[in-house]
């Protein structure tokens, strides 16, 4: 009877820690966190000897050595800072044994409730204020400020909705990109802008792949190949979605 | 000196509205521009007068940035991450990116490459100063683990 309850009781902590680290993973966490954070909650809820593989498409977790593993899958990745936030306080209150496991595991399976995003408007925002914004400090151009802020609005608008019909995410960067260098053309045609060239910078800040680059390296350097590899090539696909999006606009006009 | 100012600021809202849709937590928000705007001083500092000097200046703004961000996150008791993330953002060669696009599709590629090679200089800084901030703090782990065993 106590074998089978100490059986549950792994059971639900290796199931914690597969699902907070593929939430983790999902939000644009870098793997060596992930990693550091199932071994400290396996670690906390007693297990002895918890083995972790960690990669940017997978997890696989066993709890003890002659138990099965499990596998988490992680098939989407966007950002989400506030959900890798949300993981890290909860696994900390749980090193305070704050919160049991169970209300831990339930915590992570309602995350979508505990987490609120921003507003959609305000998130468009935030897009046409990075563009505006760096097109005065990448270009020195104050004279944009305002058509860039509407533009990179634009371009994130189209981002947004393809990702949401189309689920392609190369696709809908690349059409993004079009879609943005179009605008900026035409905003200088029209005689609403100075110079597309700054326009077109601002309008793809939102969406270039810093982010992934960084993560790219910092996996490969802890360590990671796998992840940092896979990381790499994604950044790259989107840097030149991208590319072909604004060479393609470039070239007819 | 007056654009001067207008920059910051805008390098103090260009973090924050980054944050906006990558969604950050609300309590994050003004120190993730605050980071930002820490690390774009640094590299406005060395940009300045040595214009040549674009990997250094970026190597020391993404230090700066790495390191701000390790210390507001235990001030937030958040993960570094998300400051990381925030305060990269005016660092980006973005204007770079693009030359080396422009010039590639209309066939200007001597001129492209030199974009490239600026490209790959400041991503190659910035990556390199925030490995050197990360490797500051396991150092610093490290010597609080033996003055602590000391004290023991």
């Amino acid at each position: 009877m106590a074998e089978k309850e100490d059986r549950n009781y792994e059971k639900i902590v290796v199931d914690t820690c597969v699902l907070a680290g593929t939430i983790m993973i999902e939000s644009g966490s870098e793997v060596s966190r992930v990693n550091d954070t199932m071994l400290r909650i396996a670690k906390n809820a007693g297990l002895k000897d918890p083995q972790i593989y960690v990669t940017v498409t997978g997890i696989i977790m066993s709890g003890t050595a002659d138990s099965g593993a499990q596998v988490g899958s992680v098939d989407k990745r966007s950002f989400d800072l506030e959900k890798v936030t949300e993981v890290n306080e909860l696994s900390r209150e749980f090193a305070a044994k704050k919160i049991d496991i169970n209300t831990f595991y339930d915590s992570l399976v309602h995350i979508d409730d505990l987490v609120s995003m921003f507003p959609e408007w305000l998130q468009i925002l935030g897009a046409g204020i990075v563009g505006a914004t760096l097109v005065v400090v990448f270009r020195n151009d104050i004279h944009d400020f305002w058509i860039t802020l509407a533009i990179a609005a634009l371009g994130w608008i189209i981002y947004y909705l393809m990702g949401k019909y189309i689920q392609v995410k190369f696709l809908s960067e690349f059409l993004a990109a079009v879609g943005v260098a179009f605008a900026a053309t035409f905003a200088v045609i029209l005689g609403l802008g100075i110079n597309s060239d700054d326009i077109i910078v601002g309008g793809m800040m939102p969406l270039v792949p810093g982010i992934p680059l960084t993560n790219a390296i910092r996996d490969m350097l802890s360590g990671n190949l796998v992840s940092g590899i896979a990381r790499g090539v994604e950044a790259l696909l989107s840097a030149c979605a991208l590319g072909f999006g604004v060479a393609l606009v470039i070239r007819f006009f | 000196m007056l654009i001067f100012w207008f920059k910051v600021i805008c390098v103090y809202f260009s973090s924050v509205g980054f944050g906006l849709f990558m969604n950050l937590p609300h309590k994050a928000l003004n120190f993730a521009g605050f980071d930002g705007v820490l690390g774009w001083l640094i590299y406005y500092w060395i940009i300045t007068p040595y214009p040549a000097a674009i990997g250094q200046a970026n190597f020391w703004g993404g230090l700066v940035v790495g390191l701000s961000a390790i210390i507001f996150a235990r001030i937030k008791r958040m993960p570094s991450i998300l400051f990381e993330v925030t305060g990269l953002v005016p660092l980006v060669p973005g204007g770079q990116a693009y030359n080396f696009i422009k010039n590639f599709a209309l066939g200007n590629y001597s001129a492209a490459l030199n974009y490239l090679d600026q490209v790959i200089l400041i991503a190659g800084g910035i990556a390199l100063g925030f490995i050197v901030s990360e490797l500051l703090l396991k150092f610093e782990q490290r010597i609080r683990h033996l003055m602590v065993k000391r004290a023991i």
